[in-house]
């Protein structure tokens, strides 16, 4: 993290420093906050109430990056692709009333997902609070489900404390989002700035203590197990516990399994991992859920796509729940044995105690069950030879030929579980994806975030046609900002998931899924980002190639199979044991 | 089952902080039947009691989520018979029934008081749980019930978690480390 410990003071402000305690606006003192924080980029939008903010930040443009996005949605999206890739608190800006209102599905995508995001919101002065005024809207009021927390602040002296807490609760414990609304007087007003890192509230305890009794007893579990199953979680990423956990599951040779967040934790070509679980998941994690008798899920919250019908889930086991979040723990699913603490001291700790031992034929079963689902599905659509091009082998294209170490930023639908399935993530942090929430139009701005968190990286958006139209006014902000990202669009001229269900639960009647679509390349052109159109098998992997080597953003858009599934899949509701292969 | 349980939360004195509880309440579609909150006998934090018509599991997930609130100390779950409890109500009688014999033993019998008397109207204050505080309802109707207006309920948990001893480390520990 880049730190800035040397501050230049305004000339103005030096003038009037006469004690160590400078006097600043509090629209200063946000930016200064900001700074503090380590904060080197910020995605916003300006507008009438908090202008004051943006001036203030006219001055510092030479630590703090601006990235101006075409709607605050956007700005919160590409908030938490910085967040997820980098693994620092991404930042949004937006005004008050509609700039506020539309941070809200970024939110509540961050919340689902764990994201630490710091929101700030400009609000109309604190006389008018209440009165209906100009472009005021109760954004704490909507926001307060949606937040791990929100405060508003109506004095300048309150917001250097109110910006410490926000960074300390969005980053600590369970991550997620933090909105601090700003009242235009408090941006105005002056006060002496004072900023102090905080470190302590005390009614919010983020780490648990770890029970040694727990682990102990977990231990005891895994040791005395013949078919233990890891269930690798997001909290093993936010914890940073991937070493912990492979050299676990390597000591006591216990497969792991991972959740659609939990992605890229373990390195696909890991011999003890098994594959995604869920709904549209891997054949043997999810069959074989329901033979395992000791379940070890780590930083996971048995999401509903997970567990399928919840009674029929994990019968034969007896689960250790390892989790940060005291209120995830027995709340869908009984622990037997809870260990409520932070995955990397847990997992370290667990190490310590569980014994070497060997599992082959339950290892055996994973590898019989993916020959299975390789020759029943996987085969054809990583290889097809004839007929209209295939996601999947868009997929595999693509993770060869960036070797599995892209960052992958996909959004939601038939192209995310294929991206989700197929691509051989190497390295931790590569997965971005809205998986909670599934919130369609996430990944162009997420990947803007993740490009601009890593810029050493190659980032590539997975887009589905339908998901594209949600955000595309974004292509503006990476042609402004000059943001690296490849962008490939898999064009079905269908809202492709919505579609399969249809043709399996709702007798193919298809209710407005399908689409007619513009002309992406030439709308990308339209904002000066270079792309091609590949239909035809032949072409596509020059494509990809030629898109790999361009410099700077591109859009390739790939039209596919018009009604290809995606399978394996578990019917909502059903046992994941019905997890059907065709 | 459903049943009625008394949920306690001890949270940091914040705008807002009723809602931020309640929420959680509501999106589990749970009805709240009664709320009292005041300052604890620690500054700055307060103690909500909550009953509430539900069942055991949901509330220890609510109770939970409630937990994971940034400004909440602790919450609980109690059982019917592990809380003391008390309410209070008032009634307000028209002063003509005064004239009637019976008021006076109907207030004696059930420990009820009297706190004021106009020339129109005088106020009955009776504490105990619902059922006596509605029974009683029913006793004074014949006597001219003008308003009749009931508190949440006042609890006391028989099982201790010195929750006042925890708060009081806490305090000492925030001296300690100088915040």
């Amino acid at each position: 993290m880049q730190q800035k410990d040397v501050l230049p003071m305004k000339p103005e402000i030096a003038d009037k420093q006469l004690t160590a305690k400078p006097v600043i606006t509090g629209s200063e003192a946000v930016i200064r906050a900001l700074v503090e924080e380590g904060v080197d980029t910020i995605f916003g939008y300006p507008g009438g109430a908090i202008m004051p903010i943006y001036d203030a930040l006219y001055d510092f443009q030479d630590q703090v990056r601006h990235i101006l996005v075409r709607h605050e949605q956007a700005a919160t999206h590409a908030a938490q692709g910085y967040a997820r890739s980098s693994g620092r608190v991404g930042v949004a800006f937006a005004t008050s009333g509609p700039g506020a209102t539309n941070l809200v599905t970024g939110l509540a995508d961050a919340y689902m997902d764990s994201t630490p995001m710091v929101c700030i919101t400009g609000q109309v002065a604190a006389a008018l609070l209440g009165t209906d005024a100009f472009q005021e809207t109760d954004v704490i009021g909507i926001t307060m489900p949606i937040t791990k927390w929100n405060i508003q602040v109506t004095r300048p002296e309150d917001i250097p404390g109110a910006m410490a807490k926000a960074f300390y609760i969005a980053r600590s414990g369970r991550p997620g989002p933090v909105l601090v609304d700003i009242t235009k007087n408090a941006q105005f007003g002056e006060f002496e700035y004072e900023y102090k890192k905080c470190e302590y509230i005390r009614s919010y305890r983020p780490v648990p203590e770890l029970s040694q009794d727990a682990v102990s007893a977990a231990a005891a579990l895994i040791n005395a197990a013949k078919k233990p199953f890891l269930l690798v979680g997001h909290g093993v990423l936010l914890s940073g516990a991937e070493k912990e956990l492979i050299a676990l599951a390597e000591k006591a040779q216990i497969p792991m399994g991972s959740t659609l967040l939990g992605l890229s934790a373990v390195p696909v070509d890991h011999p003890l991992y098994v594959g995604l679980l869920g709904m549209h998941g891997n054949y043997g994690p999810n069959i074989l859920t329901g033979e395992a008798d000791v379940v070890i899920a780590v930083g996971m919250r048995f999401d509903d796509r997970v567990t399928g019908d919840v009674a029929s889930y994990v019968p034969n086991a007896k689960v250790i729940h390892i989790e940060i979040d005291a209120a995830e723990i027995h709340k869908i699913i009984k622990a037997d044995v809870p260990v409520h603490a932070d995955a990397k001291d847990a997992l370290a700790a667990l190490l310590q105690e569980v014994t070497p031992a060997e599992h082959n034929a339950w290892l055996a079963e994973f590898r019989a069950a993916h020959d299975k689902e390789y020759e029943k599905v996987q085969h054809a659509e990583l290889y097809p030879q004839q007929g209209e091009l295939k996601m999947a082998e868009v997929i595999r294209l693509i993770s060869e030929k960036t070797q599995g170490e892209a960052v992958l930023v996909t959004d939601v639908g038939q192209h995310q579980m294929v991206a989700s399935r197929y691509y051989r993530f190497k390295n931790p942090n590569t997965n971005i994806t809205s998986g909670g929430m599934g919130t369609m139009g996430f990944s162009l701005p997420a990947a803007m975030g993740a490009k601009t968190g890593t810029p050493e990286k190659e980032v590539v958006a997975i887009i589905g046609d339908g998901c594209f139209q949600m955000t595309l006014q974004e292509l503006a902000t990476i042609h402004q900002s000059q943001i690296g990202v490849k962008i490939v669009i898999l064009n079905n001229n269908f809202l492709g998931m919505v579609r399969q269900w249809q043709q399996l639960f709702f007798d193919k009647r298809y209710s407005s899924t399908e689409m007619v679509n513009p002309d992406f390349v030439q709308v990308a052109k339209g904002f000066y980002i270079p792309g091609k159109k590949v239909t035809a098998r032949e072409d596509i992997s020059a494509a990809i190639d030629e898109m790999l080597a361009h410099q700077g953003a591109y859009l390739l858009e790939v039209v596919v199979e018009k009604e290809d599934n995606v399978f394996p899949m578990v019917p909502a509701g059903a046992p994941i044991s019905a997890i059907r292969l065709e | 089952m459903q049943k009625e349980y008394t949920v306690t939360v001890y949270t940091e004195d914040r705008i807002g902080i009723t809602n931020r509880i309640t929420i959680i309440f509501t999106r589990r579609g749970i009805n709240i039947t009664s709320l009292t909150t005041a300052e604890t006998e620690i500054p700055g934090v307060y103690k909500f009691i909550i009953t509430v018509m539900s069942t055991r599991e949901k509330l220890d997930k609510v109770v939970g989520q409630i937990e994971r609130l940034i400004e909440i100390h602790r919450a609980f779950v109690h059982e019917e018979d592990e809380v003391v409890y008390q309410e209070l109500a008032l009634y307000k009688i028209s002063t003509k029934s005064l004239h009637t014999g019976d008021i006076e033993r109907l207030i004696r019998e059930n420990n009820a008081r009297i706190l004021t008397i106009t020339a129109d109207y005088f106020v009955i204050e009776k504490t105990g749980h619902q059922q006596e505080l509605t029974d009683f309802i029913k006793k004074l109707e014949p006597y001219g019930l003008i308003e009749y207006s009931k508190s949440g309920r006042v609890a006391i948990v028989k099982w201790s978690r010195r929750f006042h001893e925890h708060l009081k480390e806490l305090q000492a520990q925030e001296a300690e480390n100088g915040l």
